[in-house]
């Protein structure tokens, strides 16, 4: 029973990590960019929840309904005016601009919020239902309805929309969807808005399960890495699978040894097929 | 009113020091077929993708439908109604058949008649109809050829270039598009430029052509009453 227990956490979690791993790997597979600042993005949609939840006096969920388009639109404007600029200079510069923006959005948060632990707590957050034998956390039942939620209708939107299959099309081919009419650059940019209201979301999740700072920004990067490259890059289900393993691997593993296995797990990725699990 | 539809007025472009098309000027009338002929590297590729706006030229003009569209972006000069067929295809191949055709009507205007248009891209391509849940990458070379004009077609272009839409397939795969090329020219009047290596081909199917040699343009003229002597040794450079 321990066991399924322990499946069961891991796929519940695995969700945020696989959230956690979308924004960056849409901008990998569409932008072909390494966002170096995707963790900052992250700990910057914790803060936005962490603030409005108690100003608003609302369950930190709803505040996702204020974060998601914000966030949305500072990815969008960000994309047109900086980095898809830079992007004109080549790779390198773009990759440059997105590690001075985590700088200057670690230093920021870090000035406005002190450099205090902080967590989003809702009234659920120690609660746990028994389905048989087994005790779930209220918490990540809810985390794992968000994750999936906000990864299905990513996918359905891309799937399916006029926009989502101009960002497909712009992911297989640029010079061809630009030639079927595409202005590739509000592509790149409705890329990042989306990349950072994942990002959002994220935010609010990792927040709620575990405490946060400024500058935790550079492991969440990490685990995103770890995820976009098991999984694959641009690979949208990829990202879920990689997600759960990775998951998985933290609640096997515990405290001591969940990283320890999950790097273990990219190496061998790599070694076995380098282009990720569900790479092209 | 001339029938002018696409003029391209001492048109240079080229990658850093290296210039690939000099001073180039080619007109295209209304309901015409060109073709541009020329060796392997000549410059024939970067003139269309300099026209198609893929690429910034260095210097010159291009007007298309009596509108200076020299420096528009790809995406806006599809609008306008000139599409381009790039070198290979280049297919969407990760989406499906129908997703490709989609993806080319995805300019507003197009957008309105979608359907419309859609029909009749598969009654011109039956074949394609019958694999449009098929991803593209999975077809044959012929039929990715077949899906990259329908995709152009779906734009419900003015004018199409056709960027050596014969290399690396059958000849009987190729008389096949050829023939639909021409069907296509004359039942919606749309202006066509034929961009090949096979000479007698595309001589045969255009009104006029155009030989490019080192970036520049050598020989123009009607296609039909060309004495081949005088075009070898244009297209030579001997």
């Amino acid at each position: 029973m321990y066991f399924v227990q322990v499946i069961v956490n891991g796929i519940l979690l695995g969700s945020v990590y696989a959230l956690l791993g979308v924004g960056m790997t849409m901008i990998f597979g569409i932008v072909k960019l390494t966002n170096l600042a995707h963790g900052e993005f992250v700990v910057l949609g914790a803060y936005l929840s962490t603030v409005l939840a108690p100003l608003l006096g609302i369950d930190p969920v709803l505040t996702l309904v204020f974060t998601v388009p914000l966030m949305f639109l500072t990815g969008f404007l960000l994309q047109y005016f900086l980095i898809g600029r830079a992007m004109k200079k080549g790779a390198e510069a773009a990759l440059l601009v997105t590690f001075g923006l985590s700088i200057i959005l670690q230093d920021g948060m870090l000035m406005i919020f002190t450099a205090d632990a902080r967590h989003i707590v809702a009234s659920y957050s120690m609660m746990t239902v028994s389905v048989g034998a087994l005790e779930v956390s209220v918490l990540h039942l809810v985390l794992f309805a968000i994750s999936l939620v906000s990864i299905l209708s990513l996918s359905a939107f891309l799937k399916y929309t006029h926009t989502g299959r101009a960002i497909r099309a712009t992911a297989d081919d640029s010079d061809a969807a630009a030639l079927s009419g595409v202005n590739i650059s509000k592509v790149y940019s409705i890329a990042m808005g989306i990349a950072m209201a994942s990002a959002a979301v994220a935010g609010l999740c990792v927040g709620m399960k575990w405490t946060y700072y400024p500058s935790s920004g550079g492991s969440y990067l990490l685990i995103a890495f770890v995820v976009v490259v098991i999984g694959g890059m641009g690979s949208v289900p990829g990202t879920m699978v990689a997600g759960v393993l990775f998951g998985l691997a933290q609640v096997i593993g515990g405290a001591n040894y969940g990283l320890l296995i999950s790097y273990v797990m990219l190496l061998i990725v790599l070694v076995i097929r380098p282009k990720g699990i569900f790479g092209k | 009113m001339s029938d002018t539809i696409l003029e391209i007025d001492s048109l240079s472009a080229g990658y850093g020091d290296f210039i690939a098309v000099d001073k180039v000027s080619m007109t295209v009338e209304k309901g015409q077929i060109v073709s541009l002929i020329g060796l392997n590297g000549a410059g024939k590729t970067t003139l269309i993708n300099t026209v198609a706006g893929l690429q910034k030229p260095d210097g010159g003009t291009v007007r298309f439908k009596g509108e200076d569209i020299t420096s528009l972006s790809a995406d806006k000069i599809v609008a306008k109604g000139l599409s381009l067929v790039p070198q290979g295809g280049r297919c969407f191949n990760r989406m499906s058949v129908q997703d490709n055709l989609l993806m080319g009507g995805f300019t507003k205007s197009a957008r309105k008649k979608l359907k419309e248009t859609l029909g009749h891209v598969y009654e011109l391509f039956p074949d394609l109809a019958d694999m449009k849940k098929r991803p593209a990458g999975a077809l044959s070379g012929g039929q990715r050829q077949m899906v990259a004009i329908g995709r152009a077609l779906m734009a419900r272009p003015d004018c199409l270039i056709f960027d050596e839409i014969s290399l690396g397939l059958s000849p009987a795969v190729i008389k096949d598009i050829y023939r639909r090329i021409i069907k296509i020219n004359e039942e919606e009047k749309t202006s066509v430029i034929l961009i090949e290596q096979d000479t007698r081909r595309a001589l045969n199917a255009s009104d006029s052509f155009y030989v490019m040699l080192k970036g520049r343009v050598v020989l123009s003229g009607k296609s039909s009453g060309i004495d081949s002597e005088t075009l070898k040794k244009a297209y030579f450079g001997i």
